[in-house]
């Protein structure tokens, strides 16, 4: 069975004519005479199909295609009633199935796709689950209050809930200005690419970890949303204590409001895919699944490009504008932005006519 | 469609085929890739990941190098451009990770390199088309069945991450597993976006058998002269899966496995089995055979084996 796949690789055997059709004694390979230049013309269209996609075929081949299609597929209903040659039969059933992928393809080329998805079908998407959303929402607000009440119990919590690499001046006891401090500005743009880079890869990572975890039926991706949203509790605890309540929300806003809504959205979308598993409803668990995975699929696009802009906000406005009002500003403009495109944005369905 | 056409019945297809039905109301059978195939297919993928990842940091630190070099002893100048090159970095590890897999599996072989050279691809469970969304789904699940696990296999040898090690390898197995324990062979990513992985066939046409050698000249032998000709009782011994057989044997062409089987055939009709001819007796053999089959079926008669 592998043997084909190697020789295909070296070379091209030579191709013999075919033998004429009078030769043939039997009626079946008088049939496949008749028509075998048809299925070998659909053959190669759909192998130049498949190495390049269109560009390598022309306009008439293009317009030859769905013709071809149909005449090897009716040649193979044909020959399974009248031919017994199983080389021929293979042959066929290969080349109707190798055609059917081209001709039935996913060939709505990436652009095409990325318009239809900025322009209705991720926020629609995002409407589809948004029951999820809410839930997520709560968990993540739930999240953070129970991150304030146990640091505000016992401030050991800080130490366990904030990693090291956070926490560096910011802990428990720590002096206003040096608190103060760590929400001022950078006094020029140098390395702030860099920073916002390995956010944005950092970010995305956890966003996707979030959604993809939902396979355990949504259970992680919640325990992961509240975990970072005690971290967010607990540090909040910290600067309000200091009296930089507003400061720290200004300064958290800016990209907070995108990266915040971000997260949300990738756990929502996990939520969702866990939930329709465990409650399929009429639908079979596998079709529940697919159908909630690809809703996800669609949001979580829409994250990774959410987590972009967040991280682009985190290096640069947040560092370079250091008026709270400024960040307020930004970071409004911002949520409103998102909850404008996601629920009062609603373009007619592009039908894309399957 | 008649029912003689739908595949479902009949007996001795392979346990790993499924069935695609076309708009023009066409059975054709589709063949899961089998979980070799997608080990291969997956452990060539990695390699290539590897490759590319490794080629790029040579790259980069060859031009970084080259930066330094040009700037000579004030770093000033050498930031911007080492900048620039560390979030090419950051960038492209990120786009592997995600963008890889997902890139060559929405191209038009929906395959990538790993399963292009294992001869497989993936294909949407429901028949209908493979949709980006789809794709999509079944890398970002890619995450945590493969990259994340595999993440904590390489720290746990050294014991600086404790349990994590051994979390992460049971972790590991569960998704591994996964294929095992369904009949479609799904992973959990196939799972969530509703494809399967399928073998791609690249059968080529063969030969017509009934224009070459013996079958072609009505029986007579091109060797001996001697001619061919079986009467109905003689060709009604066998069915179509004998007939297959016979068909596979002639086109793999090995001479001495003709021998044996001109000697069955010549006891089970009652002729007596001479040497030398094989080859002209099973092509003659062969086209009277299909012949008589295939009149039958237009009158809606079949043979399925000698036993029918």
């Amino acid at each position: 069975m592998k043997a084909p796949i190697l020789s295909s690789w070296f070379g091209k055997s030579a191709v013999t004519a075919p033998p004429d059709i009078e030769s043939a004694a039997l009626r079946s390979d008088r049939f496949r005479l008749e028509r075998e230049g048809d299925w070998q013309r659909l053959e190669d269209i759909v192998k130049r199909m498949e190495k390049g996609g269109l560009r390598r075929i022309s306009d008439d081949e293009l317009l030859a295609l769905p013709t071809l299609y149909r005449t090897a597929a009716s040649s193979l209903s044909v020959a399974r009633e009248t031919s017994l040659d199983a080389a021929t039969l293979r042959y066929l059933e290969a080349l109707v199935q190798r055609a059917w992928f081209q001709v039935y393809g996913p060939r709505k080329g990436f652009f095409a796709w990325f318009k239809e998805f900025i322009l209705g079908g991720w926020s629609r998407a995002v409407r589809e689950i948004w029951l999820d959303v809410c839930i997520a929402l709560f968990v993540m607000v739930a999240g953070t209050l129970v991150g304030w009440l146990l640091v505000s119990q016992n401030s050991e919590w800080y130490y366990r809930l904030v990693p090291g690499g956070f926490a560096d001046t910011r802990v428990p006891g720590a002096s206003r200005e040096v608190l103060m401090d760590t929400l001022g500005t950078e006094d020029s743009a140098d390395r702030l690419s860099i920073f916002a880079a390995s956010l944005f890869s950092n970010n995305a990572g956890v966003a996707i970890l979030a959604f993809a975890l939902g396979f355990a039926f949504g259970i992680p991706s919640l325990l992961l949303l509240v975990h970072n949203m005690a971290l967010l509790g607990a540090m909040m605890w910290l600067f309000v204590g200091a009296d930089l309540g507003v400061e720290f929300t200004a300064w958290l806003s800016v990209h907070g409001t995108t990266e915040l809504f971000a997260i949300l959205l990738a756990g929502a979308a996990g939520l969702h895919i866990g939930r329709s598993m465990a409650f399929p409803g009429d639908k079979s668990v596998l079709e529940a699944a697919s159908a909630s995975g690809r809703r996800g699929a669609v949001v979580m696009a829409g994250v990774v490009f959410m987590m972009v802009i967040a991280g682009l906000l985190e290096a640069f406005p947040r560092q370079l504008v250091g008026s709270v009002e400024g960040r307020f500003t930004i970071g409004g403009a911002f949520l409103v932005f998102w909850l404008t495109y996601f629920f009062l944005y609603r373009p007619a369905r592009a039908e894309d006519g399957i | 469609m008649s029912a003689a056409t739908s595949l479902r019945g009949l007996t001795n297809r392979p346990k790993q085929e499924r069935y695609l039905v076309t708009p023009e109301g066409i059975e054709i059978p589709i063949m899961l890739a089998s979980k070799g195939s997608r080990l291969g297919a997956i452990i060539l993928d990695f390699l290539f990941f590897f490759v590319v990842i490794y080629a790029v940091v040579y790259f980069l630190i060859f031009v970084g190098g080259g930066v330094f070099d040009a700037v000579g002893d004030s770093m000033e100048g050498a930031t911007g451009a080492f900048e620039f090159l560390y979030i090419l970095f950051i960038l492209f590890l990120f786009f592997m990770r995600y963008g890889y897999f997902m890139a060559m599996e929405l191209g038009p072989r929906s395959a990538t390199w790993g399963k292009r050279i294992v001869g497989i691809r993936v294909a949407a469970r429901d028949g209908g088309r493979l949709t980006p969304e789809a794709v999509i789904a079944r890398n970002l699940l890619r995450d945590i069945e493969l990259f994340m696990p595999l993440v904590f296999l390489i720290f746990a040898p050294s014991g600086e991450q404790g349990n994590y090690g051994i979390a992460g390898a049971i972790w590991f197995a569960i998704f591994m597993f996964f294929p095992f324990f369904n009949k479609d062979n799904l992973r959990a990513g196939d799972i969530i976006a509703g494809t399967w992985v399928v073998e791609a066939p690249r059968t080529k046409l063969a030969e017509t058998l009934s224009t070459s050698g013996a079958a072609a000249s009505a029986g007579s032998s091109t060797l001996t002269g001697a001619k061919y000709e079986f009467g109905e009782a003689e060709l009604s011994v066998y069915g179509e899966h004998e007939l297959q057989v016979l068909e596979r044997l002639l086109r793999e062409d090995k001479d001495d496995a003709l021998g044996p089987v001109h000697e069955t055939i010549c006891r089970k009709i009652g002729w007596d089995p001479g040497a030398g001819d094989e080859r002209a007796f099973l092509e003659a053999f062969y086209a009277q055979l299909r012949a008589k089959l295939e009149g039958d079926m237009r009158f809606g008669k079949r043979k399925a084996n000698k036993h029918a």
